[in-house]
């Protein structure tokens, strides 16, 4: 789960990490409002929305004046930012950040990440902040530095100030961005995080190391144990079917094609989506609808694709194992009975419960087109398709 | 034969009372698999399908000798089950258990440091030695015995490879599914090195997924180690960049982890990769042919 800049950073403070003092605004009144009361010189207007690169977008504007800060945050305000992260269709602009200006001297990077190749959390470091780390770590790999992180102790002292070091930070701010380093890692472990970046770190003209942007991940899987977090979630960002399916645990990603599917395990749904491929159709969606989903789970996720206009064609791919058959069966069976069925529909069974599956959906009077294999349903609903 | 379990192997059930548990262990029973003991804390002395209830790993153990235990335990509680199993000194727990928190695992790999027990999974469907002995949730009617072994990232797509090796004929020593999770106990050299030593297996099929760097890394030991062929398959081919599939592992991103990248180090490294998961038993049994394998490995 991801939530804005403007919440990670009050993550960051509750941690004792040095960040700007900054209000979030909704509308242009409460833009001017914000800058009133921050009463700086120089103001950023930053634009909230779950997707990087929103400087070069346009997305971040420097104020001197509170009418400056009024103009700008009409103009972004409703406006549609497409950024490399955001897709072509971009994302529409409903929250600003209004920062106090920092009187930057140098920019720096760093995060932590869940490396799976250590099976740690380590802290990633480099002066050469403020651009595209990727293309850092293509051209310039010496420039980035690692620690990895032993979770019996955590983040320890001598690594935060090694980090600092080999980032060349100053001598005399050493200190301060160990600190920062220390402060940023409670906050990961504390709130669940997989990811936290801050691109720009930044060294000021008043001595300071601060925060100046804060982009967090936080572990789905976490999630039960952070109400606070949970909280920070803004359905803005993201696609209606993935909410509804997220209501049920169901795994669904959207995608543009039209043929919908339903499949259990990540695995076998993306293998699906590169048969329906291969034959020359066009998935509508990911959708894994897990292990352990009653027919209820099932009957929601089937009417998340029944429901999506752009679906003109359903494959249905189950390989049971913990996962049975005949739940399948009955989910489909209630959803087509509470939405119709007016797409052709074709079902692959295997795996556990098969033979209660096949005859639950055989006795169902459905139009349904059985395939038995991956293959033969693949090219089955393509050519359904049309 | 095969890797890991066998049919002496001697198996407790964690969480054994819970829905999903109760079904499975029903299921592995039927199958012929030695399932000795089950651990519910609180409700040690009962029994369930013949099967004494534990409250503690370390009770089962020392009143059964159960060597290896299978965990269904809920998400929240499924990283201190595995501890508890290390701390009893197994020699394997297979965690099926799916959503663990990732940082919970970070915890587990670090305290299973020097620590006797291997862990499969979690987020997996299990480990499976064909006619002899099924740990976890593969449907077991799909496997048959033979000299291929299997190890996957995907547990549907496991059980898709083994159907397909199985409906030509070509029966499985082991198939072992590792799971999905980007932080996890056993990887696939682990059991390629297992395979390896293996007498039975003659041949190998690895299925991966995008994301992560699995995968190039067994390439890599595939080729300078290996002394039996390898196929494989890599799952999101299509898959586009930056979203999220699922599992937490299959994610891509600034060009790391894609399904290309993955199948041109398989290539290099002698390893033929199935097109479409729909030809993953063909590709097996063409290779097995060039080798001179398949009559051996032939099973009717």
């Amino acid at each position: 789960m991801n939530i804005h800049e403007y919440q990670g950073k009050q993550i960051l403070r509750d941690y004792g990490v040095a960040v700007p003092n900054g209000i979030v605004a909704f509308s242009p009144e409460e833009a001017v409002k914000a800058a009133k009361e921050l009463d700086t010189k120089v103001y950023v207007v930053k634009a909230q929305i779950h997707a990087g690169g929103r400087g070069k977008a346009g997305g971040v504007k420097i104020a001197k004046t509170v009418d400056e800060v009024r103009e700008y945050a009409k103009e972004l305000l409703g406006k549609v930012l497409v950024t490399h992260q955001t897709g072509p269709e971009g994302k529409e602009v409903k929250r600003l950040y209004i920062e106090e200006g920092s009187d930057i001297l140098k920019e720096y990077y760093i995060s932590l990440v869940v490396d799976r190749a250590t099976d740690r959390v380590v802290l990633m470091g480099s002066e050469e902040g403020g651009m595209d780390i990727e293309e850092v770590a293509e051209e310039t790999p010496e420039k980035i530095f690692k620690e990895v992180i032993d979770p019996i102790v955590g983040l320890t002292g001598f690594q935060a100030r090694r980090m600092a070091f080999n980032m060349n930070i100053p001598s005399k701010l050493v200190n301060k961005a160990a600190k920062l380093f220390l402060g940023i890692y409670e906050a990961f472990i504390s709130k669940d995080a997989s990811i936290l970046e801050i691109n720009p770190l930044v060294v000021t003209g008043d001595d300071q190391v601060v925060a100046l942007d804060a982009k967090f991940n936080f572990d789905s899987n976490a999630l039960y144990r952070h109400a606070d977090i949970v909280e920070l979630r803004d359905f803005d960002e993201e696609d209606p079917k993935e909410i509804e399916a997220s209501k049920y645990d169901l795994s669904y990603v959207s995608l543009d094609g039209n043929i919908g599917c339903m499949v259990n395990g990540a695995g076998l749904a993306m293998s699906t989506m590169d048969t329906i491929n291969f034959y020359g159709g066009k998935p509508a969606n990911f959708l894994d609808v897990g292990g352990g989903a009653t027919a209820e789970k099932v009957t929601e996720a089937f009417k998340i694709i029944l429901s999506d206009s752009n679906v003109k064609g359903i494959f249905v791919n189950i390989f049971g194992g913990i996962m049975k058959c005949d739940i399948i069966a009955e989910g489909v069976i209630q959803a087509t009975k509470q939405l119709g069925l007016e797409v052709p529909l074709v079902v692959r069974l295997e795996g556990t419960n098969v033979d209660a599956g096949k005859k639950l959906l055989n006795e169902s009077g459905l139009n349904i087109t059985a395939a038995d294999s991956m293959a033969d349903g693949a090219q089955k609903i393509v050519e359904l398709v049309g | 034969m095969g890797i890991y379990v066998d049919k002496d192997t001697k198996v407790l059930v964690q969480g054994i009372t819970g829905s999903t548990a109760l079904f499975h262990t029903k299921q592995m029973l039927e199958y012929g698999t030695k399932i000795v003991a089950g651990v519910t804390p609180g409700k040690g002395g009962t029994e369930v399908e013949g099967v004494p209830v534990f409250n503690t790993v370390e009770d089962a153990v020392k009143e059964t000798g159960a060597t290896v235990s299978v965990i269904y335990v809920p998400a929240p509680f499924a990283a201190d089950a595995i501890l508890e199993a290390v701390d009893a000194e197994l020699d394997l727990a297979i965690c099926i258990t799916e959503h663990i928190p990732v940082l919970d695992m970070v915890k587990v790999v670090r305290y299973m440091e020097g620590k006797k027990t291997r862990l499969v999974g979690p987020n997996c469907p299990g480990v499976i030695t064909a006619d002899e002995c099924k740990i976890g949730i593969m449907p077991g009617y799909i496997h048959k015995k033979g000299h291929v072994g299997v190890v996957s990232r995907s547990g549907t797509l496991t059980y898709e490879a083994v159907h397909q090796l199985s409906e030509a004929g070509v029966g499985q020593t082991t198939a072992v599914g590792i799971g999905g999770d980007p932080v996890n106990g056993t990887n696939f050299i682990d059991v390629l090195k297992e395979f390896n030593e293996d007498p039975e297996t003659l041949a190998v099929v690895m299925i991966g997924e995008i994301g992560g760097t699995a995968e190039e890394e067994a390439a890599e030991w595939v080729k300078a180690n290996m002394k039996k062929p390898v196929t494989g398959f890599i799952g999101g081919q299509t898959a586009p960049p930056g979203k999220r599939m699922g599992h937490a592992g299959a994610i891509i991103s600034g060009g790391k982890g894609t399904a290309a990248e993955k199948i041109k180090a398989m290539e290099a490294a002698g390893i033929k990769v199935a097109e479409t998961p729909s030809v993953i038993g063909e590709t097996m049994i063409s290779v097995l042919k060039e080798k001179g394998l398949y009559e051996q490995c032939k099973t009717h």
